[in-house]
């Protein structure tokens, strides 16, 4: 008790937050994935036990495009790299490094996009929906969500894209790309998973 | 102070209003819209309640508007009661506990108890309260769409869920409730984490906002598996795929056209595992608004301050290893249902461990018998009942018997009704004079207090009898089974005691709205209450507080030796 009436009564009490240290962005983005975790979590799990109790399942490189999915987590992966790239040059200040690596990660996510859209046309021209089997239900559903997620992904680094124009010096900007950076992960990650799992398993 | 803000806030305008984002503005409108969907959801029940006291009659008024493919001649089909059925149990729970408790309370109240200037993230506040009332009309908007409500009741298990017309958009709405409650559960940890005011440690802070914090974990962490449960069964009846559909399915004699090889228990786990959870959401923050009443009511600190906020953490914790209990019938092997039963088992105990310290609370204070302290003190019999109810259910052998029977409606009802419902009723009377400067009339209030505590148990008690007399629930004609029959007359007491229930509510409609201009002004502080949101001005300005906010003790030192008053609030000094 005598500690805290030490301290002065001018001291301003309205600070905007961070009684733990970490900034309301990174502590907010951090709890948006630990959802997103469960969601696609369940969504394994679905894909674990429909698969064990199916009668029969397709092993995955004989119905789905092996080295298109291969390229894909390449892109992937690379765009991590360029989204790393992106948030060290937005630490250097460095504005035209940030908007070369962060035109870069968006134009790799819309690669993947493409790759992933020649796929399900592929299958589309094989008659094959998500209503032709267990299998293909989950391989559209899963790759499907996961594809909303790219999208989300292009969406939130083009806007920061857009924003670092103007408010690139701003405090919280890196802050921002930061958080984009997290999430973009999160989807490299989870296609990491549905990869093998769909694909080579 | 307090007056200069009352008159620019009647000059707000509806944009002001509706697209506001302050904590408060938000809070209220999640409160009110609550308030409305409770009272659009318990009509939907006295049109059932109608059915089953009288099966085969025609409804009295409403049966002569109604369209004659609902209610030919005034009597409703099976399926316009099924869809009743159906629409009420989500509305009440996603749309009117769940928002009133955690959007409304939650919002209004949190940011104020730990000294903030309002949520960590506004913009995202006021997104989720758009996705919550976009998504609560759109399912109510089912009604009226072609193909109608859903009819597989609130729990959606497929393959009916799939088959019955009116799913989709329940699933839709669905999705976006989820999103309201994910935005709105990030926003309350961070704030909560983040935004306390100097020297408002965890420990310090009061049992209202734990509550509030476990809630929200467990929104964060339980609603994504329905998320994506939800999205697997809107696949299966739009893209005609067979997540939850079995090989060789026959409807009406006729073999289903799905590919099949899909799980119809897979859904029920799925939706098990976030609802388990959900009822800790329902109850919880009515628990947060009891101990905040009763401390304050009692004038003396809260019994086992540690115990009650670490059984609440137990709870959160243990809330997600307990959902198969909902499906001990449903084909499970053996070693499940013990583990199940084992953990439901556990799971009592910290919710045992709350009340008794609430009890214990009670020992020794000088009980103020305030019109929300009524509403708290009736909480505990009827939680615990609600709760030793319960525990019958969670046991497998007798669950065997009792599962699927009006036991189990009379059990869960107990707990949300004269449980969570007269808890967040009570939080109404406490901090109206908050939000409003004025305080709600008190003979009213007590009126509405005792006839609708009356009335719930003359409701909800008959269905236990009728439970273990084997009376089924989600049947439209209780006479079509011999063994119901002899039980059957209770439900004429219950609708009668439902009717009288909504004409109970009658009172606080007019006292919630009359005391909004007319009701007696207060101060800041009329309940002489210790936690910061009593600290404020009533109703708070924007920005919430008006003297630098520094935290010194424990929320709940009431009756301290040797000080002025018998309050210290957390604001100020105790001098030794």
């Amino acid at each position: 008790m005598s500690s805290a009436t030490a301290v002065s009564e001018h001291t301003p009490v309205h600070h905007s937050g961070e009684s733990t240290g970490v900034t309301n962005a990174k502590l907010g983005i951090w709890l948006f994935l630990a959802s997103e975790i469960m969601l696609f979590s369940t969504l394994f799990t679905t894909y674990i036990v429909l698969r064990l109790g199916a009668a029969s399942w397709p092993r995955g490189w004989d119905v789905l495009n092996v080295p298109l999915g291969m390229i894909n987590t390449f892109v992937l992966i690379t765009s991590s790299v360029t989204m790393v790239m992106a948030y060290a040059k937005a630490h250097e200040k460095n504005l035209k490094g940030f908007q070369t690596y962060m035109s870069l990660t968006i134009f790799l996510a819309f690669v993947f996009l493409i790759n992933k859209g020649i796929e399900y046309s592929a299958h589309f021209r094989h008659n094959e929906f998500p209503s032709t089997s267990i299998f293909h239900a989950v391989y559209f559903t899963l790759t499907g969500l996961h594809g909303l997620h790219v999208i989300g992904g292009i969406i939130v680094n083009s806007t920061l894209l857009y924003l670092s124009k103007t408010d690139f010096d701003h405090p919280l900007f890196l802050g921002r790309v930061e958080g984009a950076g997290l999430y973009w992960h999160f989807v490299d990650i989870v296609w990491i998973f549905l990869f093998p799992a769909l694909y080579l398993l | 102070m307090a007056h200069e803000h009352q008159d620019s806030q009647a000059h707000k305008s509806f944009y002001s209003y509706f697209f506001s984002t302050d904590h408060k503005v938000i809070g209220l409108l999640y409160i009110v819209t609550a308030l409305m969907f409770l009272l659009c959801g318990f009509m939907l029940m006295l049109v059932m309640r109608w059915q089953l006291a009288f099966p085969g009659s025609p409804i009295p008024l409403l049966g002569r508007i109604l369209s004659p493919s609902l209610a030919p001649n005034g009597v409703m089909t099976p399926d316009f009661y099924n869809a009743l059925g159906a629409m009420h149990g989500t509305i009440m729970v996603f749309l009117g506990i769940v928002p009133l408790g955690v959007g409304g309370f939650g919002n209004y109240v949190l940011p104020l108890q730990i000294g903030a200037e309002d949520m960590a993230f506004p913009r995202l506040n006021l997104a989720s309260y758009w996705f919550f009332l976009l998504g609560g009309l759109l399912m109510l908007s089912s009604f009226i769409l072609p193909g109608g409500a859903a009819q597989s009741g609130w729990t959606s298990y497929p393959p009916l869920a799939i088959i019955n017309p009116g799913q989709t958009v329940w699933l839709f709405a669905m999705v976006m409730l989820i999103t309201s409650s994910l935005l709105g559960a990030i926003n309350f940890l961070v704030t909560s984490f983040n935004l306390r005011a100097q020297g408002m440690k965890l420990s310090r802070l009061p049992i209202f906002v734990w509550a509030q914090i476990v809630t929200a974990f467990l929104l964060l962490l339980a609603f994504p598996p329905l998320e994506a449960a939800s999205v697997l069964q809107l696949m299966d009846r739009i893209a005609h795929t067979s997540f939850y559909l079995p090989q060789g399915l026959v409807i009406l004699g006729m073999r289903h056209i799905a590919s099949g090889g899909g799980q119809p228990l897979l859904w029920q786990h799925l939706f098990w595992f976030l609802a388990h959870p959900e009822v800790y959401v329902l109850l919880l923050p009515a628990m947060g608004i009891v101990s905040e009443i009763i401390a304050n009511n009692t004038r003396k600190p809260i019994h086992g301050y540690n115990v009650i906020v670490g059984s609440m953490i137990a709870i959160g914790i243990l809330a997600f290893v307990v959902w198969a209990h909902h499906m001990f019938i449903s084909g499970m092997s053996a070693v499940l249902s013990d583990f199940f039963l084992v953990t439901t088992m556990i799971i009592s105990v910290p919710s045992v461990a709350i009340l008794t310290s609430f009890v214990f609370s009670l020992r020794g204070g000088s009980i103020r018998f305030t019109t929300p302290m009524l509403f708290a003190l009736a909480f505990l019999p009827m939680f615990g009942i609600g709760g030793l109810t319960g525990l019958p259910l969670g046991l497998t052998v007798t669950d065997i018997y009792l599962h699927d029977t009006y036991y189990i409606i009379g059990h869960f009802h107990y707990i949300v009704v004269p449980g969570s419902l007269l808890a967040l009723m009570g939080g109404v009377y406490y901090w109206f004079p908050k939000w409003f400067g004025r305080k709600m009339d008190d003979t009213l209030g007590k009126w509405h207090f005792w006839t609708s505590l009356i009335c719930m148990n003359g409701v909800f008690f008959p269905m236990f009898i009728q439970g273990l007399a084997g009376q089924d629930r989600r049947y439209y004609d209780p006479m079509a089974a011999l063994h119901s029959v002899p039980t059957q007359p209770l439900h004429v007491v219950s609708s009668a005691f439902a009717g009288l229930l909504f004409l109970s509510q009658i009172p606080f409609i007019y006292n919630f709205f009359h005391s909004i201009s007319h009701g007696e002004k207060v101060g800041d502080n009329p309940w002489q209450a210790t936690t910061l949101d009593w600290a404020c001005p009533s109703p708070p300005p924007h920005g919430n507080f008006t003297k630098p906010i520094r935290v010194y003790h424990g929320p709940y030192e009431y009756s301290l030796a040797g000080q002025k008053t018998d309050w210290a609030p957390q604001n100020e000094e105790v001098l030794a």
